[in-house]
């Protein structure tokens, strides 16, 4: 491999690294807070409040159904807004992340919902306020799930990332796709492509070993 | 002794908290009054129906019931887990359905409660379980730290302080639940089927510890169970439940002696001394026509008549030749009771009927035409 084709490999890993990690932080910092809100807010929950469920959950719902690259074109006024460019990494981490907040909302939301009711109702036995329930009992007993389900997140992050070409954020999907599909290099593709099982598969592995290190269940 | 003195301080501590110039509670008014509590579920199920009785202040009470009955919701009442549709709770004169978020708050930490599946927080060690409810209501890491290593001491687990609940069998589990309960020392303890999903000796263990806990730290315990053994085991006073009414209600030795309601009677019979099903079978109504053959009878005692035992001399009397089949006496609260199947000779029936001695009850069953 010559050295300039290296340096397209890492500069493409870095581009992929930067925009997966920072897009990841806010999506699952954000569909963690959304999917609390929903929990808490269902009829039932620690504070009820109907309409406002109904409301957010419609939300979250449009931002599910729209493609990925619709989104990443139709939010283009969104990204300049947000980060003055409509090109670049920076400008490739806006759709991500609204994207994946929307994902990771549903995603948590299933592990906040398995906790055993009965838990939250001894902690209210004991005194507990509300945060108190959402801070040492909630959080705490979905963690081994949440993590699950930030693997998963991770890993769509890492596949949508290939279409943030598009606006020129670059990254090894992009890198697949112009130089290994585009110009027939299939070697560069085929590379590029245990590149990213070995990425995706330590992530896999990563998280079912973090997953596991924080449950006690059994 | 420590553990008397820190719940009276508790006690005065609470009192002066709060907003009613309350003294400490006159230790003769009952601790626990439900005054006509309902409670209708959206659909119209009515689980309790204007249900009213007493718990007086340092006793152990048993609510029983058939699943269904509504002896659940009766106990979330007192700490308003659930609320009930009409009526009112009285927790030392106070109605408990009229306090804020924050009153509610302070009076569920004066009344702990364990629950049939312990649920205790599976990614917490067991000292951290057991402290939670302090370090929640903002008592200091070190005091937390003592009340738990007193509290495991006192339930017996202080080795197990740094194990996760999940390596722990289901009596360890409750003993944690147990210890978690009283770790704001409460003056109430609610147990909701506290024993149910454990085996007969675990439960043997925990029922006993209960007893410990209400004879040295002076709390006032109510249980529901659909297990009349456990109302024997501990209880002082039992109130019987059927679809939410109130069936009956008094010491735990005179409901089991004279019961009252039919589901009172459906739920002492696993423990009552029925008649042997192989005897049963070769029963007839009428003594045999060639003479001879034996009577069974049923002797009932309720405990009344005979309270410190039944005389075995007075049984004998009855009929030299009686044999005791079956039966068992069971003292409970100093009141010896039970049922015994004996057989005696038909000739010798006349001279039983005429015997002073008398159990509360007794009735012939049948008879057999030889030997038994």
């Amino acid at each position: 491999m010559s050295p300039t084709m290296f340096d397209r490999y890492l500069r493409a890993f870095g581009e992929t690294l930067t925009m997966v990690g920072v897009s990841v932080t806010i999506a699952i910092a954000s569909g963690l807070t959304l999917a609390l809100l929903l929990v808490a807010t269902a009829p039932g929950g620690l504070y009820p409040r109907q309409r406002f469920n109904k409301g957010l959950s419609v939300v979250v719902n449009v931002f599910r159904a729209i493609p990925f690259i619709i989104l990443l074109v139709a939010l283009l006024p969104v990204t300049r807004l947000i980060v003055g460019t409509t090109l670049g990494i920076w400008a490739a981490v806006v759709p991500l992340s609204i994207h994946l907040i929307a994902f990771y909302t549903r995603v948590a939301q299933v592990s906040l919902n398995e906790i055993d009711h009965g838990l939250i109702e001894a902690a209210r036995a004991m005194g507990f306020h509300r945060w108190h329930i959402v801070r040492h009992v909630i959080l705490p007993e979905a963690l081994p799930g949440l993590i699950g389900g930030m693997t998963v997140c991770v890993i769509a992050m890492i596949n949508a990332s290939a279409m943030a070409g598009a606006v020129g954020a670059g990254g090894l999907g992009d890198l697949a796709i112009r130089y290994g599909y585009e110009r027939y290099e299939t070697q560069v593709l085929f590379e590029i492509i245990v590149i990213l099982i070995v990425l995706v598969t330590s992530v896999q592995f990563g998280g079912e070993w973090l997953s596991r290190r924080v449950d006690h269940r059994r | 002794m420590l553990w008397k003195r820190a719940t009276a301080h508790m006690a005065g501590h609470v009192a002066a908290a709060d907003p009613a110039p309350t003294a400490l509670p006159d230790p003769s008014s009952p601790h626990i009054l439900f005054d006509g509590v309902r409670k209708t579920y959206p659909g119209g199920v009515e689980a309790l129906q204007a249900v009213s009785f007493a718990i007086p202040r340092g006793s152990v009470f048993g609510i029983i019931g058939r699943s269904g009955a509504g002896k659940s919701t009766l106990l979330r009442a007192i700490n308003m887990l659930e609320r009930p549709s009409g009526g009112r709770v009285l927790v030392d004169g106070i109605d408990v359905g009229g306090l804020g978020e924050e009153d509610l708050v302070r009076l569920r930490r004066r009344i702990g409660m364990i629950f049939q599946h312990f649920n205790l927080l599976s990614a917490k060690t067991v000292r951290e379980n057991v402290g939670l409810p302090l370090k929640v209501a903002g008592v200091g890491a070190a005091e937390v730290r003592r009340r738990v290593d007193e509290l495991l001491d006192l339930v017996g687990l202080a080795d197990k302080a740094d194990v996760y609940p999940s390596k722990l069998s289901g009596g360890q589990k409750q003993r944690v639940g147990i210890a978690r309960a009283l770790v704001h020392r409460p003056e109430i303890l609610l147990c909701d089927e506290a024993t149910s999903a454990l085996d007969p000796e675990t439960t043997h263990a925990i029922l006993g510890l209960l007893r410990d806990i209400n004879a040295t730290l002076g709390l006032t315990i109510v249980l529901i169970t659909h297990d009349m053994a456990v109302i024997r085991a501990i209880c002082d006073e039992v109130m019987v439940l059927d679809r939410g009414h109130r069936v009956e209600h008094g010491p735990v030795w005179l409901v089991f002696g004279t019961p009252q309601g039919d589901a009172t009677r459906a739920l002492l019979r696993p423990l009552r001394h029925g008649l042997p099903d192989d005897i049963a079978r070769r029963l007839q109504a009428d003594p045999p026509a060639q003479g001879g053959g034996q009577a069974v009878l049923s002797l009932r005692f309720t405990g009344e008549s005979h309270p410190d035992g039944i005389s075995l001399a007075s049984l004998l009397a009855l009929a030299p030749d009686a044999r005791l089949l079956h039966g068992g006496i069971d003292r409970i609260q100093g009141h010896a009771q039970g049922d015994l199947v004996i057989a005696v000779p038909v000739a010798a029936m006349r001279s039983a009927a005429g015997s002073r001695f008398s159990p509360d009850s007794w009735k012939v069953l049948g008879y057999v035409a030889d030997d038994v």
